[in-house]
């Protein structure tokens, strides 16, 4: 039977899509503008005799999750930039043992505490792993209600696959705002097979103890888990990279913009479209790996592209990176929690067709 | 004839990188010694922390996850919650649970966690070398305490009695502190652990044995030195004994 569309706010729907993806384990602490995604799970989660932890902590949160996550359940954390922040620490040894976890950042503008109006200033700390070490997050962007519950409930299976942790990349426009949503089929978690990474049930499981660990006090030996590890991150890059466009064919200036601003930028399209200007569109959908050869070979065309951010300018050097000079790169932002109107975005546009 | 002495099966038969005289060789030893009698190897896991007992997963002959430091507490929670019906131990030292860990140990214990933290308190910071721990003595030496622990001139604070410290949390079901300073003491630490790990299994509380231990390379003394300098120094304000003991359960232990 199909499900009915339901009309939700995007840090509920976020919480549902978890639940639906037989989440067995959340662990967060409140911060704004995500709270009704941990209120949303401890309602739910409960119900559903899950675990569910108001942790004392960002730090405890996380660790919560590497703990639940070495018996190979599914577990999440959920924050908002500050939060984050201190999450660091515990993703960077989630990423040396070489656990999966999901972890959404409903961010907002900063640094420092900042302002609880959305952002995108965390793009950096998301996309170059964001704590010690060398490693990356998986890191997908939802531009609304429906994608933000697809790729949360796709991030579970996602991060299990490859064993690298999944950051659903948000903000507060997204994760407060109402949209309608049609959610995926939910899955029972007993119905999940156990990992034979895993700690626990040894006897059941006929398999030697497992050490989830990160430490490799060998030079030799670290750097060749490290290797294998960016093997991986190689497959990852060719496998995973996904992206949206919209009208790029014909474009003399294409907007790059992932979020929210993606959304402001398809009006600013609408507006230029109509204005006779040929202008497109090219969303990040996965911000790690980034789709840099899509954005290479338009380059190759001769597109100019107009990068939109809410921060003050982060993606905008991994799009200068792809298109290697080929190619202008403009950028137009607002920050501290200011979101671009698509009337401003326009007027950018149309001065740089005059260019 | 009875066999009156073998090396547990949850330990390994290698030899460890501690220090000679360091107490953490005893104390696996006799964890490994109550996981056999209670036949729970295959259902154990324990947390190494960071610090010297880092290397705890090289000896003991079970699961084990390597949290960050001070995170050990919340990385048990995490995999305690997914496995009731499992043995988790959370070995922790001085730093790790009541430096940099403190806010992770109090919540886990005040939530009623139903892990056994093993918390190993030698009074000095052993792997980075010989650092102030919080629950270094007044007046003992450390590199970062040159002249001696002065809590008020120097403003380094008090040793923290983490026992009576956690005594008032009503999570906690169980905290004993013993020592391995000599057999007599280690004996009754086996039995504090027994005891716990039973309560834990039986799904009680929060349950903790805190177990003073000599570190006779930070301490700059012989191993001979250390043990005595233990009885004389630690356990004269480290209470020894059953400081909290709420389980509902009559104890089945016994001193072996």
């Amino acid at each position: 039977m199909a499900e009915e569309i339901r009309l939700m706010k995007g840090n509920e729907a976020i919480g549902e899509a978890a639940v639906r993806a037989g989440c067995r384990a959340y662990f967060g602490y409140p911060i704004t503008p995500q709270n009704e995604l941990t209120a949303y799970m401890a309602k739910h989660m409960l119900a559903k005799g899950r675990i569910f932890i108001q942790a004392e902590s960002e730090i405890a949160a996380i660790n919560m999750v590497y703990g639940a996550s070495s018996t190979g359940a599914r577990a999440m954390t959920s924050s908002s930039s500050p939060g984050v922040s201190l999450k660091q620490e515990g993703i960077s040894y989630l990423c040396g043992a070489d656990l999966p976890a999901v972890i959404v950042n409903v961010a907002r503008a900063g640094p420092g505490l900042g302002g609880i109006s959305p952002g995108q200033g965390d793009y950096f700390q998301a996309t170059r792993g964001g704590g010690h070490g060398d490693y990356y997050t998986i890191v997908l962007a939802p531009k609304g209600v429906q994608e933000a519950a697809d790729l949360t409930y796709e991030a579970f299976s996602i991060s299990e696959k490859w064993r690298v942790p999944v950051l659903v990349l948000a903000d507060g426009l997204i994760g407060q705002m109402m949209e309608g949503v049609v959610f995926p089929e939910p899955i029972d978690p007993a119905t999940l097979p156990r990992k034979d990474w895993a700690v626990g049930h040894v006897t059941e499981m006929h398999r030697p103890y497992n050490h989830v660990t990160s430490l490799n006090l060998e030079p030799d030996g670290l750097e060749a888990a490290n290797r294998i590890r960016f093997e991986r991150y190689g497959h990852i890059k060719e496998e995973l990279v996904r992206y949206e466009e919209i009208d790029v064919d014909d474009a003399d200036i294409v907007f790059v913009a992932y979020g929210t601003s993606a959304r402001v930028c398809h009006g600013a399209l609408e507006m230029a479209r109509a204005a006779g200007m040929k202008v497109g569109l090219f969303r990040p959908i996965t911000l790690w790996p980034f789709p840099s050869a899509r954005l290479a070979g338009l380059a190759e065309r001769g597109k100019r592209f107009l990068c939109v951010e809410m921060s003050m300018g982060q993606m905008v050097e991994d799009v200068r990176l792809a298109v290697n000079g080929k190619v202008p790169v403009y950028f137009y932002g607002r920050c501290g929690g200011n979101i671009p109107s698509q009337e401003e975005v326009f007027a950018e546009v149309k001065r740089l067709m005059a260019l | 004839m009875e066999l009156a002495y073998k090396h547990p099966k949850s330990l390994k038969s290698i030899q460890t990188k501690y220090c000679p005289g360091c107490g953490h060789g005893v104390i696996h030893r006799i964890i490994a010694e109550v996981i056999d009698e209670m036949g729970l190897q295959n259902k154990a896991i324990i947390t190494n922390p960071v610090g010297c007992s880092v290397w705890a997963d090289l000896y003991f002959d079970f699961d084990s996850v390597q949290p960050a430091h001070g995170r050990t507490p919340a990385a048990s929670t995490g995999i305690k919650r997914m496995l009731p019906d499992h043995l988790v131990i959370c070995y922790q030292g001085d730093g790790d649970l009541a430096a940099i860990g403190t806010a992770e140990i109090i919540h886990a214990a005040n939530r009623g966690e139903k892990f056994t933290t093993i918390f190993v308190n030698n009074a000095i910071y052993g792997m980075t070398g010989g650092q102030m721990a919080p629950t270094t003595l007044v007046g003992q030496h450390a590199t970062t305490a040159p002249e001696g622990r002065d809590p008020i001139l120097a403003g380094m604070g008090y040793p923290i009695r983490v026992c009576e410290l956690l005594a008032t949390l009503e999570g906690t079901k169980y905290l004993a502190r013993g020592a391995v300073n000599n057999a007599v003491n280690t004996r009754k630490t086996k039995n504090y652990i027994r005891k716990a790990f039973e309560a834990q299994m039986r799904g009680e509380g929060f349950t903790m044995v805190e177990i003073l231990s000599q570190c006779p390379t930070n301490w700059q003394m012989t191993s001979l030195e250390s043990v005595e300098w233990l009885e004389k120094n630690m356990i004269a304000f480290y209470q020894l004994g059953e400081i909290k003991n709420t389980l509902s359960a009559p104890a089945t232990a016994q001193a072996h």
